[in-house]
């Protein structure tokens, strides 16, 4: 198969003329580490871009680089055209990015109502106001029975619902989740990630979706990206990815 | 009965100023992880400040904002200036504050003098009367009760009602996740630092009604004040407030009963007690934080 790992950045926007998210040649590190070297990947809208490897390839850093919690050392992001390497998290986040981290974004000391109110507050400063936290409520019933709870109080699933919940009344362009599914009953995760599959069709939001989860990932994802050891080592349409052995069997693990 | 009204209510006086400032410690514990031992000397100076205003002539009233908003002024150039130099280095952040605490005393004893100068109450000191009797409740105590409530009411209000204190909230709890959410978290610090500092400005300002002030006139507290946060749990503003009616009430008993020489020794002994007993404090949350 055909795999961009030696495709240029010029190639790739080519491919994808509707990048909302454009990351070239992006470099991290922490300390002597070289967590990620050189990283080319693209998040179209409307679309569902998978970014898989194994414990250690890099993917969560990938995601913390591009929202600013991590600065990079060479390499550029582009959001909707605009630069914004090295930038400041909140700025990224106010930009329209939502980065959605791994396990632990509920702030579990505030209520739902308030988690979702923060988000709000994002949303109403870039004016983007299209979907409230009454229409989280409708999506995740759940929540709306314990909206003045303490977020300590809820449960995996309904934190991962809350979390998304919270990026989505942010009125995001990109909306980046590191492992959505970790921790999570199978019922829950296919809840979640078909909630996900409507939501691109709907809506013109490009999702980088980091799993460690490769089979689940892909049946839901247009685009893969395999890191291994903070490298691109292919990038292709996901049915075609689900359907290589050898680079299944390498990097994928199942 | 008549002492142990008399005990009660100066106690409960003397323990509204200490949940006053360990309040001011709490607020910036939480959203910072600095036990801020400068705080007692920056209130030590923003009373001064109002000292400087009433000696010019000027009414207490006008004294008093001018200490509260040099209190805002401080805590902000504090935070920004000082010890966000040393953001995450939190053994560095507690030995700049205590480097501060010594060069607030000094500065005051150049510019103000370091003589013993009485300070004005802005209501009388004698206590009321009922029936025959004076209790120990003055016009000062309700001062103290009114000016501490409000400001406590205040603070209630902008963390629960406002976006300004959730982002505020969000940020001690949570700063990477606050980041992510576009909070700017470093605003945020600063503005609790400058709250912190007000609400310290004023514990100061009623310690000194009435009284003396002199450049150290603080130091002790500091130590109470700490007892009481430490009473309450640091991480809780509620604890704080119950820990500091709590030691005031204390002291006012064992000042009573057994005399006033054996405070400190008190005050050290409910540290030392709350430490081994439970070292989370009273109203300490369950929930982890800041994993």
């Amino acid at each position: 198969m055909s795999t961009s790992a030696d495709t240029g950045a010029e190639g790739l926007t080519a491919t994808f003329p509707k990048a909302a998210l454009a990351v070239r040649g992006l470099t991290a590190g922490y300390g002597p580490v070289r967590a990620l070297d050189g990283v080319d990947v693209t998040a179209e809208r409307g679309h569902i871009t998978a970014v898989l490897g194994a414990n250690g390839a890099g993917k969560t850093t990938l995601l913390r680089t591009i929202s600013g919690l991590v600065r990079p050392t060479a390499g550029s992001v582009h959001v909707d055209g605009t630069d914004l390497t090295a930038a400041a998290a909140e700025k990224i986040a106010r930009a329209g990015v939502a980065h959605v981290p791994e396990g632990r974004g509920v702030i579990t000391e505030l209520t739902v109502e308030e988690n979702l109110r923060l988000g709000a507050l994002l949303g109403s400063a870039r004016k983007r106001t299209e979907r409230t936290a009454e229409d989280v409520y409708t999506m995740f019933p759940a929540l709306a029975e314990r909206r003045r709870r303490d977020a300590h109080t809820l449960s995996g699933g309904e934190r991962q619902m809350l979390v998304i919940g919270r990026a989505l009344v942010s009125g995001p362009d990109v909306l980046l989740l590191d492992e959505p599914s970790l921790g999570l009953a199978p019922r829950i995760v296919s809840q979640i990630f078909g909630m996900l599959r409507d939501l691109v069709r709907e809506t013109e939001l490009a999702i980088l979706l980091v799993e460690q989860n490769a089979r689940s990932a892909l049946s839901i994802a247009d685009v893969g990206v395999v890191l291994g050891l903070g490298r691109v080592v292919a990038t292709a349409p996901a049915a075609e990815l689900a359907a290589d052995d050898a680079l299944r069997h390498a990097y994928l693990g199942f | 009965m008549q002492q142990f009204v008399n005990t009660t209510l100066t106690g409960i006086g003397q323990g509204a100023i200490y949940a006053a400032f360990a309040l001011a410690l709490v607020l910036i514990w939480r959203s910072t992880r600095v036990v801020n031992f400068a705080q007692g000397a920056m209130a030590m100076f923003t009373t001064y400040l109002a000292l400087a205003v009433i000696e010019r002539g000027a009414p207490y009233w006008v004294a008093l904002l001018v200490a509260l908003a040099g209190g805002l002024v401080l805590g902000a150039g504090v935070e920004r200036l000082v010890v966000r130099r040393v953001a995450g280095n939190e053994m560095a952040a507690v030995i700049v504050t205590l480097g501060l605490f010594v060069a607030f005393q000094a500065v005051a004893s150049i510019l103000f003098g370091a003589t013993f100068k009485s300070f004005p109450a802005p209501v009388g000191l004698q206590g009321f009367t009922i029936g025959s009797t004076t209790v120990a409740f003055t016009p000062f105590t309700v001062f103290i009760l009114v000016s501490v409530g409000v400001v406590l009411a205040g603070l209630v209000a902008l963390f629960r009602f406002t976006n300004v204190g959730l982002r505020m909230r969000a940020t001690a709890f949570s700063p990477e996740v606050s980041r992510l959410l576009g909070v700017p978290v470093g605003r945020m610090l600063t503005l609790g630092w400058a709250l912190a500092a007000l609400v310290g400005s004023l514990a100061g300002l009623l310690i000194a009604g009435g009284s003396l002030v002199y450049p150290a006139y603080m130091d002790t507290v500091i130590v109470y004040g700490f007892v009481a946060a430490v009473l309450g749990g640091l991480d809780s503003p509620g604890g704080a407030v119950v820990g500091g009616l709590a030691i005031g009430l204390g002291l006012s008993y064992v000042t009573g009963y057994l005399g006033s020489e054996l405070v400190p020794l008190a005050a050290l002994a409910a540290l030392v007690a709350v430490l081994l007993v439970r070292p989370q404090g009273l109203f300490a949350r369950a929930a982890a934080r800041r994993v």
